[in-house]
């Protein structure tokens, strides 16, 4: 057996084919998404000398300790065992059809790079400072006039809104942050006057006075908005709002940490990493390819159903608030809807439902989903433009205790 | 007091982990007796995620059992600290040398600064117990749903993980001589950080077949009769291919089986798993979906075909 070996990229290939074999099956992993550093295929190599090649899942096992470290790509990964190590000259062939970039077999002429279309206008000589096919008629703010278009364009309704002037929201919308309340935190910090005494702080100043009285040093809790989860309808009915929505969701998706988004139409996608993307084009795209059920029908209680047995326990613990985007017109009637979302209210610290139809003044709740929801919610807001969007984060401010929810839905429902 | 037995060294191949599991009443699968395996081989944390009640903290018990090593462990919870985690300084006793220096008179602040953060002060909390065992052992050192816990501990945990070594900033650094063997446990409540997870071997402990659950049924409750263990086990697996919001663990099915026994059943019946059906399933949607009729039929069905494969 060969111990470990010096340290440093040459001794990864004379241990023969195994080695070799190793880093070919791990450049497989990485080509189907797995996110395998350089370093595991080290691991890799020395866990597989490890448990030796006599057992076939000892093998597989060996590997999967090391190359695999999230329950969802498992499955990836022993379709990927499967394939390669039964017959690894079909897969070298199937490969090298489907990724010849990652392996380099053919190439210059390979098919064409996915050159995303605003890096190769970033090549191009300069044409336009927009770069972009969606924003081609954006027009250049006159900094003179900036202020009063905003006015206007934050009461305007999102549905109306022309292609400029969508332009214009979604910068706006890039630099809104949402503040949610802080909530105390069981952590401390020192502070000039807190709950707690730093008895650290203070034996360190004794000990700097000694003799002298000493100052005492105090701790207070820390503060931290809570984790924030989004749940987003895309559904045809919310189509004209759903873009706005997302360029909203990047922005606060990525204002700060614990925010995880999910978007439901016929069912329910986490979108929260596909949104991480600091850039928002390159992160709706990511959203784009993810999600398979852009404006088509919605099916809330399925989805809510989903969320609450599938998400829930790992979303929403630490007093997590729950955004719900959705205009509530559901494709099932409400069926099963109610159940699910009184469990979802029971299982976070605030539910608040934000829907585009309340910018109808006559708005009532007829719909079987509006009226299924409607009981559950501590916040009822509309979403329908930029102006109601920062509403939000006044609303989430106020302190209500919780059996006083109801209060601002009640209104909503048509008298009996 | 008789000295703790010395350390077993680890064991050399995957049968012999799987050996020494089962030696210690743990069933487990050749997959789980590899990640072991190479955990201890390696030097490797040991992340172990799944369902609750599957077996992930009973490993690193029987780990330490098995190597006659001291069990350290960590129950994670929000706002975990280091004062909690891994050391704090035993403040009263300092004020007491500060008195005691003071009352002796004239005290030199420099070497009672010096005299108050020493070794003697530092009250161990476990990380550092792990790291700079008392009589030298190194034991296995347990961090336990590390998911309850939040980022800047985890964080934190980064640098006990990838070195082994904890800095005190009076005392400077503490390293382990040798490196305990770390079990990591989530219930995947959250997502524990890419970073922690690079530097450990990560295992999914899913719930057992049929098999090796009536296995851990024989051992766990040997007590219980053959019909019984069988039929416990049958209705398990069968609760746990429905639609439920949380279906039973194995710690569940072994809880089920001791009621079952200290109510002198030798098999099951519509009757007594609806009485009982409250060591099963925790949520009271998940028991109102199991209806009298539900329920009469998955017995019937058990009694009828037994443990299905």
């Amino acid at each position: 057996m060969i111990g470990p070996g010096p340290r440093g990229g040459a001794m990864l290939l004379p241990r023969g084919r195994l080695a070799e074999n190793v880093l070919y099956f791990v450049r497989v992993l990485r080509a189907v998404g797995l996110p395998v550093g350089p370093a595991k295929v080290i691991d890799a190599i020395a866990a597989v000398e490890a448990v030796g090649v006599a057992h076939r899942t000892d093998f597989r096992e060996a590997l999967a300790a090391v190359l695999v470290s999230r329950h969802e790509h498992l499955v990836l990964f022993e379709q990927a065992f499967d394939l390669f190590w039964r017959n690894p000259k079909h897969l070298e062939k199937l490969v090298a059809a489907q990724l010849p970039r990652v392996l380099g077999r053919t190439g210059e002429e390979a098919p064409p790079l996915d050159l995303p279309a605003r890096l190769a206008q970033a090549m191009l000589p300069p044409k336009a400072p927009e770069a972009r096919a969606d924003d081609e008629d954006e027009v250049d703010l006159d900094a003179a006039f900036t202020f009063s278009p905003r006015e206007i364009l934050q009461q305007k309704d999102f549905a109306t809104m022309t292609a400029e002037e969508l332009a214009q929201v979604k910068a706006m919308l890039a630099r809104l942050t949402l503040p949610l309340p802080e909530r105390p935190q069981r952590r401390t910090r020192a502070a000039r006057r807190g709950a707690r005494v730093d008895l650290r702080a203070t034996m360190r100043a004794m000990t700097g006075a000694a003799g002298a009285v000493a100052p005492l040093a105090y701790r207070a809790r820390t503060r931290r908005p809570p984790p924030l989860v989004v749940l987003c309808d895309i559904s045809g009915s919310m189509d004209r709002y759903a873009r706005m929505l997302l360029h909203f969701l990047h922005a606060i998706t990525n204002d700060r940490h614990r925010v995880h988004t999910l978007v439901f139409g016929t069912r329910l996608t986490n979108i929260t990493r596909h949104l991480r993307h600091r850039d928002v084009d390159v992160a709706l795209e990511r959203v784009a390819a993810a999600v398979d059920d852009w404006a088509g029908g919605t099916r809330i209680g399925a989805c809510m159903a989903e969320f609450n047995r599938r998400w829930s326990r790992r979303l929403l613990g630490q007093n997590a608030a729950v955004l719900l985007i959705s205009d509530g017109l559901d494709a099932d009637a409400g069926v099963g809807l109610a159940f699910e979302v009184e469990r979802l209210a029971k299982s976070c610290a605030r539910l608040i439902w934000l829907n585009p139809l309340l910018r109808y003044p006559g708005f009532e709740a007829r719909p079987a989903g509006i009226r299924a929801i409607l009981p559950y919610v501590d916040e009822f807001l509309p979403v329908h433009n930029v102006a109601s969007l920062t509403d939000i984060s006044a609303a989430l401010e106020v302190r209500r205790p919780r059996n006083a929810r109801r209060t601002t839905s009640d209104a909503w429902l048509p008298a009996a | 007091m008789p000295a703790p037995p010395a350390p077993r060294p680890p064991p050399a191949t995957v049968d012999a982990t799987l050996d020494l599991l089962t030696a210690q009443d743990y069933v487990a699968d050749r997959r789980l007796a590899t990640a072991v395996f190479l955990a201890l081989k390696l030097g490797r944390p040991l992340f172990l995620e799944g369902e609750a009640g599957v077996g992930k903290t009973e490993i690193a018990k029987v780990l330490a059992a098995g190597l006659a090593r001291p069990l350290v462990r960590l129950q994670c919870y929000e706002g975990l600290d280091t004062a909690a985690a891994v050391y704090e300084w035993n403040y009263p006793r300092q004020m007491i040398e500060i008195r005691l220096a003071e009352a002796a008179g004239g005290v030199a602040r420099e070497a009672l600064a010096h005299d108050i953060f020493t070794r003697a002060f530092l009250l161990k909390r476990p990380l550092l117990q792990a790291i700079d065992p008392d009589d030298g052992a190194p034991p296995v050192l347990l961090i336990d749903e590390l998911d309850r816990t939040d980022e800047p501990f985890e964080a934190y945990l980064l640098e006990v993980l990838s070195d082994f070594q904890v800095s005190i900033p009076e005392l400077g650094v503490v390293r382990a001589q040798v490196p305990p063997v770390v079990v990591i446990t989530s219930n995947r409540t959250r997502e524990i950080h890419d970073a922690i997870k690079r530097r450990c071997l990560y295992h999914w402990v899913d719930y057992p077949d049929a098999l090796s659950e009536l296995a851990i049924v024989r051992r766990k409750c040997p007590r219980a009769p053959e019909r019984l263990a069988r039929e416990v086990v049958a209705f398990t697996q069968r609760l746990r291919s429905m639609d439920l919001f949380k279906a039973p663990g194995v710690a569940e099915t072994l809880d089920w089986a001791e009621a079952l026994i200290a109510l002198d059943r030798v098999a099951l019946d519509p009757q007594t798993v609806a009485d009982t059906i409250g060591v099963l399933l925790k949520y009271q949607d998940d028991v109102g979906a199991l209806t009298p009729d539900v329920a009469a039929k998955i017995v019937a069905d058990v009694q009828a075909e037994g443990i299905r494969l």
